[in-house]
């Protein structure tokens, strides 16, 4: 048998899942002693080119409250061409169309090697994807013009038949109408005035018309045209809408001095949601927000338009001095979760040097699966690559995108879930398996994720229900099936369905084997996001107590410093910014998030791995530190010289300049895939930008304590912060005074 | 005979109303009928002097007059007027004689109509009462069926005989030139007057001589005599003789003729020539009456004799009247920084009554007699006679109106104001497309635009103009220069209105040229195919104001509208046109805005300097009364075109539109009359708002709106010091140049009553109680609207003929002379659609009406009461024809007829119009070809028609709407329109006669006497 770490590499290749324990305590309360609970994170759409997709609709389990699809592990009778459930046991006859089946002739989705797999079925006409921009005209005029390109750039992106709608704002909210000749007609609404989706609707005169497009089936393209005036398709109004990009004027109301520009964007936000919701519920559409502030009237609003006001920060959070925060968050969760419902999502991109007020509009993202994109300016390379690569493509050609995605995980007996943490809602949908006892977003084993894409990821909590006196036959295994349907970018519906099994161990006697099954990895993020799902609903220190409870050795000091949980130094909208990314990202990237990794590049060898550290901090060496958010490139204080004094431009060093090279290189290649872009630093010894570097390296060596001082093996930090060794020594002791 | 003087006169008294035997007046009084109604009896009886006069009533088989009388002096003139009249009687052998007698009072009466021929004469003696008793003495005693003769004879019943021989006696005479010609008051002044209007003699107003009034007696009963010859039916017959009581034509010709200089203002308490009359006015430190009129330029003292007489005292001020082009129109003046000079105490503006004492260092106000300090900039030295030397250099000191330039002090929120702006807001539901309406009024702006109204004629305008077009939904449009396309933002939000777009909304016509026209094009293609029908109102006007605040600037809008708004909006209506209450005590509440939501918009409006200007094209009720309240109350104006036809009613439409957007017009107005010690200025009608008792104002004010003030004593006056009162308007002009303009006038005061009734003008009081009994209707009944008119005029009567007119006999009707047509136009007040209205007169019209009275000058409400009536025989250049009463009577089968309200054209075309006729006009000689749909004249190359086409344009000019012609044939269905406007005859709606009227009018006075 592999090791573990193959056991555990091999599943998240093939099904896109990471156990905390990769064997299960048979009962609750070993498995409540275990202090880390049986949880796993999960990438639904996890990209599998090997795996193509079979054109038939999965077979279901009859008995109504399991509906568990056929799958690997079940018993198959194949002369009576029967199988029995491994759920709830039901033995269900196999449809008609399995009459041939026998030993040797099994659908993929017997085949063990199919523990995942993916349906293509038909149920209804192809839903176009619809793409709604929300654009903020309060811009510097660069920055508008930055921004149009951009937008008039993604039209040529986007498949020939999604639809696309435009809502500009400002002072107003402006609904232009896609569809017109001549004129350019637009609805405008009053920046101030909270509308239900109702009033929205007749407003834009879409009560009447809308009204075969309900009962949630999407209308085809050709028959929304004249219904929705305002989503059109892209190949019909390419033109015109490139137009009236090009017109698209900063918001004309005059910014008296020492004030805010007016900006409106929880209705601009309302009325996109509203409009989808009346013309397309229920079918895949991506809201796009692009803001450069904090919107500053109406519902939503987040600070007022006084500049001597400025917009919130942590320590007026604190204070609770933050007067619109309650309310303006309260709005846009309600905005998200109607968004939700309808499998909407929301992106936002916002740019600004100032706060946007991410932190009470995150939600909108959060819950939707939408993109938060956070940078300074939409005049800068991050924000344009980034939106850039919303558009990618994958193998096949297809948007690496899917929409109103559904998740829904079966578990049998002995397992209940508790809970998800991830870009989704609950739909409450509250089966046989759905365990008492939340974690993350609880009490449903069925949640909404209105977008997803390839590395959209969900930590999924579950929780041992076997008494202790009942114990489970020895050999059995426990399994877990995640159902998930979406809408495929090529407007397609699928199911994919994961099944997958662990045995189940006695804790008493079979100790070591759960203890060599942890996923070390795994835990530590799942637990990360079980705290960062604390803290975004729980005041900061207590989170910060509660994981120093629930020790998980090294990486819980990184993610103590981490800005997940730590808001110092960081503004709310940034934080809210971190968090978004990390519960949604999957291991890897989370692990970078939470312990940024260094590369150190020097003339004494290959590129290495070096401790995060100041002790790795070295005059002669180039470093590049990925933190996930940013990528610094530091140059040691002689490489600096170097480069200064010019050595790379000489033939003679040809050697230095690829040693400048390497990192550069390696940079490349992270900037190309990741998303969002990482703000790229590149900095030296003493530059102001080194503090990217330096806030995130253990504190090993700071200026007070004495040893590190004036040695040559590292840079000093100025911090008050403890270091890893004293962390650790302050573990240990805890640690045993605990146990005693 | 002069014929254009004397036809009317000489115009057969026009038959006896129809209805005159019967209880015209039940309604009004209901103890009324029934002495009338004997008295018909025996007055047909009586027809002595009358019955030679009379010619026999079309209508009613009257047997009284004989035809040959008229024979004999204009036997064409007859025959057309009262065409070939199908009467039957008359024995010629009696009537003969009678005629020539009448005749020869017709003359007299001409002269007794002329003021100052009465002054002039020895007139009294002349007097005849005879006649006049005729018809007019409404028994007194009731039961009587013989009738109150006149009154002396009243008691004396039936039997006097005294009326053949006609005559008065002399005492009734005396004051008199009275109209109503006996019979035999032939003698002393005829003669010399058969050559017209020159006769008279020049008579100065101031003339001592007799009290000008008119005197009617009438008497009537049964005269045995009479009764004889002319077998009259007794229930029929009015006696009374229409050519008898005093005529508005012969009145107006009258006055024509005596004016052939200019009128000079520099006299104080000269009375104007009619507003009938062309004149020219020199302003010599009084304004132009065609800036005010005033009801008495002879105020009483005292309050008590104020009350006493009933006499309104009131003056109609039309700030912004256009002048002819001969009349200079008011100098700018300038008084540098400080803005102009006011006294001290009561803020009076420098005009020619301020006193300057110590050789010119301080002035004393005329109206508060406070001194005030003359600012060293403004000194100047005083000649010998205490006036400055500057005075004839600056208006200010020499001129009854003129304007100052004001300074930012009297700006808003002290700033000077923005140049206005005009904003056009164009219903686009379906009716409003359909009926062609949309493309017209897009089509036309694309030129009007070119046209809005500028101070320098060849500067371009500074007016901005911006777009709306709505249904339930409202789109306004970026129509910025630099655009390439105009852009169309629609707000749906009608519930809380708001401007969607600053910049681009207004703009200035020729930096946007070519979008607006591109807009204005695309605009009937966008909403061609609309199926909206639902509009909405409120709102609409919200934007206006909220577009104009947030340009900060005042300005007008323009309002296309079709429709009832139904709509879900703030100020959505309901259908509540009920025929049922009109005629009750709630009829009021139909006059009523049925929403308060439009008084609190209009207040906004108001204060934001916001004109709106409203264009209905219904086709069903919309509620004028709430939709015109906006307008109404902000120195707007409302246009109605009920069920438009591109076709027929497009010119109508676009001259008022044109009209409407080019005439000068100031903005953000504040209007404020101050008066000297003694009266005050109480109360004010028109289309404006007061937020308090003493300004007026104006958002939009403009050349064709006038404004009524009534004045009070609230102390008594002095005959030296006269009554002095001074209009102030502050405006911001159309090219955003803030003004005062000041108007200012004197009047003498007088402690006699005989004088006040010399000079007052009774078309300035017809003109106050119109706007008086039609703001009354809001909270009173008609009725009792109708009854408080007549009661007040009664009183006015009455007391002259207590107080001034010599002691005459009771029956005897005297009227002042500058009153006498006080009863035929009130009685044209009473019978108008608004207080009695006809069974197809909608609510909608009376409201409109209403409200279109309420801001009309004296000129307007003259033509409107009482129409001209032009008989298109022969036409001359350079003249028109003399006018004939309105009376069907008066119109001959064979004629053509022009008649013009103000508001309506018509031209009736009688059965038997001679064919030479109707080929120059219509280009047709058979009566049957002449279409009546058809609005305008065929252009043929004859004079005539070119003279009547001119005439028609004329008229047209003159007036601040477009009058679209009709053509009304002979009994044609079409002709009951038109014989609403013939207002001496009695109305379909039961309005009396102007004969019956007066019997009614004498009835009351003599009431009150008694």
């Amino acid at each position: 048998m592999a090791t573990y770490q193959e056991f555990i590499q091999q599943n998240e290749d093939r099904d896109g899942v990471r156990f905390s324990w990769n064997l299960w305590p048979s009962s609750r309360l070993e498995a409540t002693r275990l202090v880390v609970p049986v949880s796993c994170l999960f990438t639904p759409l996890k990209e599998r080119p090997d795996l193509p997709p079979v054109q038939y609709e999965p077979v279901l389990c009859s008995r109504a409250n399991c509906k568990a699809v056929l799958n690997p592990l079940c018993q198959v009778d194949f002369r009576a061409k029967i199988w029995a459930c491994n759920f709830c046991f039901q033995r269900n006859p196999f449809p008609p169309s399995y009459a041939g089946i026998s030993e040797v002739n099994q659908p993929a989705e017997l085949m063990p090697q199919f523990s995942t797999i993916e349906y293509i079925v038909q149920r209804g006409p192809p839903a176009p994807l619809i793409f709604l921009y929300v654009v903020d005209t309060c811009l510097e005029e660069e920055d508008l013009q930055a921004l149009k390109e951009s937008l008039q750039m993604s039209l040529s992106l986007l498949p020939p038949n999604a639809l696309v709608g435009l809502i500009t704002f400002g002072r107003m909210v402006q609904v232009h109408e896609l569809s017109c000749e001549g004129i350019a007609k637009s609805y405008v609404f009053r920046g101030t005035k909270e509308l239900s989706s109702k009033q929205i609707q007749e407003m834009l005169g879409l009560t009447k018309p809308a009204a075969p497009g309900q009962q949630g089936r999407p209308m085809a393209p050709q028959d929304a045209a004249p219904s929705c005036r305002f989503l059109q398709p892209v190949h019909r109004v390419d033109m015109n809408l490139t137009d009236l990009l090009g017109e698209l004027q900063r918001d004309p109301w005059p910014v008296p001095q020492g004030k805010r520009p007016l900006r409106s964007t929880g209705v601009a936000l309302s009325v996109a949601v509203g409009l989808l919701e009346g013309t397309f519920p229920n079918t895949g559409a991506r809201v796009m927000l692009f803001i450069g502030g904090p919107p500053t009237q109406g519902p939503g609003m987040v600070v007022g338009d006084e500049l001597k006001t400025p917009i919130r920060s942590w320590h007026d959070i604190q204070k609770d001095n933050a007067r619109h925060l309650k309310k303006a968050t309260k709005y846009y969760e309600a905005l998200a979760n109607r968004s939700a419902v309808n499998g909407h999502s929301i992106d936002i991109y916002a740019c600004a040097l100032d706060q946007t007020g991410l932190l009470e509009m995150k939600c909108l993202s959060n819950l939707t699966g939408g993109h938060i994109v956070m940078g300074d300016s939409f005049n800068t390379s991050l924000f344009k690559q980034t939106f850039q690569r919303v558009f990618s493509k994958d193998f096949n050609g297809d948007f690496r995108m899917a929409f109103g995605g559904v998740l829904e995980v079966k578990t049998s007996r002995e397992l209940k879930v508790c809970g998800a943490i991830g870009p989704c809602v609950s739909l409450n949908s509250k089966g046989s398996c759905v365990s008492e006892n939340e974690m993350g977003t609880g009490g449903t084993n069925q949640w909404k994720v209105c977008s997803l894409n390839p590395s959209t990821t969900l930590g999924i909590y579950f929780e041992v229900v076997n008494q202790h006196n009942a114990p489970v036959p020895q050999g059995g295994r426990g399994a877990i099936q995640f159902v998930t349907q979406y809408q495929h970018s090529n407007t397609q519906r699928r199911i994919r369905v994961t099944t997958i099994a662990r045995n189940w161990a006695d804790a008493q006697s079979q100790i070591q084997h759960i203890e060599s099954s942890f996923d070390q990895e795994a835990a530590a993020v799942l637990m990360a996001r079980l705290g960062v799902f604390r803290a975004e609903s729980e005041e900061g220190p207590d989170v910060l107590r509660w994981l120093d409870r629930q020790l998980i050795r090294l990486f819980m000091f990184h993610l103590r410093r981490s800005p997940f949980l730590q808001v110092f130094n960081n503004s709310p909208d940034e934080s809210s910014y971190y968090r978004h990314h990390f519960v949604r990202q999957d291991l890897t990237q989370s692990l970078i998030m939470i312990q940024p990794i260094l590369y150190s590049y020097s003339f004494y060898g290959p590129p290495e791995p070096v401790l995060l550290d100041s002790s790795s901090i070295l005059p002669d060496r180039i470093l590049l530190m990925d933190t996930f958010f940013q990528l610094v490139i530091y140059h040691g204080e002689t490489i600096a010289q170097w480069r200064k004094a010019g050595y790379q431009e000489m033939a003679e060093y040809e050697n230095f300049k690829q040693l400048l090279q390497a990192p550069l290189d390696d940079a490349q290649e992270i900037l190309q895939t990741r998303f969002p872009m990482p703000r790229y630093i590149d900095t030296e010894h003493g530059g102001s930008q080194a503090r990217f570097l330096l806030s995130k390296v253990n504190p090993s060596q700071t200026h007070n304590n004495l040893y590190a001082w004036g040695q040559e093996t590292g840079a000093p930090i100025l911090t008050d912060d403890v270091s890893l060794q004293v962390f650790m020594d302050h573990l240990k002791k805890l640690a045993v005074s605990s146990s005693t | 005979m002069n014929v254009n003087q004397h036809t009317p006169m000489a115009s057969p008294y026009g038959q006896p109303q129809p209805g005159y035997g019967q209880p015209t007046y039940a309604p009004l009084d209901g103890g009324y009928p029934a002495p009338y109604a004997p008295y018909n009896g025996p007055a047909s009886a009586y027809q002595p002097g009358a019955s030679a006069t009379r010619p026999p009533d079309l209508r009613t088989p009257h047997p009284v007059s004989a035809p040959q009388p008229y024979n004999q002096y204009s036997p064409v003139r007859w025959d057309m007027q009262n065409g070939p009249p199908p009467m039957t009687q008359a024995p010629p052998s009696v009537t003969a004689p009678a005629v020539s007698q009448p005749y020869n009072q017709g003359a007299m009466n001409l002269s007794g109509p002329h003021p100052y021929p009465q002054h002039y004469g020895p007139p009294p003696t002349m007097q005849q009462v005879t006649n006049q008793m005729t018809g007019m003495q409404i028994g007194s005693g009731p039961p009587t069926p013989a009738g109150p003769g006149y009154g002396k004879y009243v008691l004396s019943p039936p039997s006097q005989p005294p009326f053949s021989s006609a005559q008065m006696p002399p005492t009734s005479m005396a004051q008199a030139n009275h109209l109503p010609p006996g019979p035999q008051a032939p003698q002393v002044l005829q003669p010399p007057r058969s050559p017209g209007p020159l006769q008279q003699p020049p008579p100065q107003p101031g003339m001592p001589a007799g009290y000008p009034h008119s005197a009617f007696g009438q008497v009537r009963g049964p005269q045995p005599g009479y009764a004889g010859p002319t077998p009259v039916n007794p229930t029929t017959g009015p006696q009374l003789d229409p050519d008898a009581i005093p005529s508005p034509i012969q009145v107006i010709e009258d006055d024509k003729a005596k004016c052939n200089e200019p009128f000079t203002t520099g006299v104080r308490g000269q009375a104007p020539p009619l507003v009938t009359t062309n004149f020219q006015v020199k302003d010599q430190g009084n304004a132009s009456p065609r800036f005010i009129r005033c009801t008495a330029y002879n105020m009483p003292c005292t309050a008590d004799m104020a009350k006493q007489s009933q006499v309104p005292l009131a003056a109609v001020i039309k700030p912004l009247a256009t002048l002819p082009p001969d009349e200079t129109p008011p100098y700018l003046v300038d008084h540098g920084e400080t803005g102009p000079i006011r006294c001290n105490r009561c803020k009076a503006y420098m005009c020619p009554y301020m006193q300057f004492i110590e050789g010119g260092r301080r002035f004393q106000c005329g109206f508060c007699s406070c001194v005030t300090e003359v600012p060293p900039h403004y000194f100047q030295h005083l000649d010998h006679t205490g006036k400055r030397v500057d005075c004839y250099d600056r208006p200010e000191l020499s001129l009854g109106s003129y304007e100052f330039l004001a300074t930012v002090d009297y700006c808003k929120n002290n700033k000077l104001p923005q140049p206005p702006a005009f904003i056009f807001l164009i219903d686009v539901s379906y009716n409003a497309v359909k009926s062609g309406m949309v493309s017209i009024v897009c089509q036309e702006l694309k030129t009007l635009l070119d046209y809005l109204p500028r101070e320098n004629p060849d500067m371009d305008s500074v007016v901005r103009v911006g777009f709306v077009t709505y249904n339930k939904v409202l789109h306004f449009y970026n129509v910025k220069g630099s655009l390439a396309q105009p852009q169309m933002l629609v707000v749906s939000d009608v519930s809380d209105m708001f401007v969607p777009l600053l910049d681009g909304f207004l703009v200035n016509v020729n930096d946007s040229r070519l979008v607006i026209e591109s807009l204005l094009d695309q605009i009937p293609e966008m909403f061609a195919d609309t199926r909206e029908t639902e509009t909405v109102f409120g709102p609409v006007i919200q934007a206006g104001l909220e577009a104009l605040k947030a340009a900060d600037c005042a300005g007008k809008l323009f309002v296309f509208h079709t429709s009832l708004p139904i709509a879900e909006a703030p100020g959505k209506l309901k259908n509540r046109e009920d025929k049922k209450l009109i005629g009750t005590d709630k009829e009021k509440s139909l006059f009523q805005p049925q929403a308060s939501f439009y008084n609190s918009l209009a207040k906004d409006c108001v204060a934001q300097g916001c004109c709106v200007d409203l264009f209905l094209f219904p086709n069903q009720y919309v509620d004028v009364a709430t939709l015109g309240v906006v307008p109404v109350s902000t120195g707007g104006s409302v246009y109605k075109y009920t069920y438009f036809q591109a076709q027929s009613d497009q010119e109508r439409f676009l001259n008022d539109l044109r009209r409407d957007i080019q005439k000068p017009v100031g903005f953000d107005a504040v209007m404020r009359v101050r008066t000297s010690t003694g009266i005050r200025a109480t109360d004010f009608f028109g289309s404006f708002f007061m937020s308090n008792t003493t300004d007026v104002e104006l958002a939009g004010l403009d050349c064709d709106k006038a404004i009524t003030v009534e004045f009070k004593h609230d102390d008594k006056l002095s005959e030296e010091t006269g009554a002095l009162m001074q209009c102030a308007v502050l405006y911001t002009s159309c090219s955003g140049q803030r003004r005062l303009r000041i108007h200012n006038m004197a009047v003498n005061c007088c402690s006699q009553l005989a004088d006040l009734y010399r000079n007052c003008e009774t078309d300035t009081i017809i003109n106050f109680f119109s706007k008086y009994a039609f703001r009354g209707i809001l909270n009173n009944p008609t009725k009792a609207v109708r009854d408080t008119l007549v009661n007040q005029c009664a009183q006015i009567l009455a007391c002259y003929r207590k107080n001034c007119a010599s002691p005459s006999s009771a029956g005897q009707l005297i009227l002042p002379e500058c009153m006498k047509l006080l009863p035929v136009y009130l009685n044209c007040v009473l019978k108008s659609d608004v207080l009695l209205p006809g069974a197809d007169v909608s609510l909608d019209d009376r409201a409109y009406l209403r409200q279109l009275i309420s801001c009309m000058d004296v000129a307007e409400t003259h033509v409107f009461f009482y129409p001209r009536l032009l008989p298109l025989t022969k036409l001359e250049s350079g003249s028109l024809p003399v006018a004939v009463r309105d009376s069907e009577e008066r119109l001959s089968k064979g004629g053509v007829y022009l008649l013009e309200t103000g508001l309506h054209l018509f031209l009736w075309v009688g059965a038997s119009a001679q064919q030479e006729l109707l080929l120059n006009i219509f280009g047709t000689q058979s009566f049957s070809q002449i279409d009546p749909a058809t609005t305008s004249l065929p252009v043929l190359e004859n004079p005539f028609s070119q003279r009547l086409r001119e005439i028609i344009e004329s008229f047209r000019a003159q007036r601040s709407r477009y009058m679209k012609l009709m053509v009304v044939k002979q009994e044609d269905r079409a002709e009951l329109i038109f014989r609403h406007f013939l207002v001496e005859d009695k109305s379909a709606s039961g309005g009396a006669s102007y004969v019956d009227f007066l019997c009614h009018m004498h009835k009351e006075i003599r009431q009150l006497l008694s």
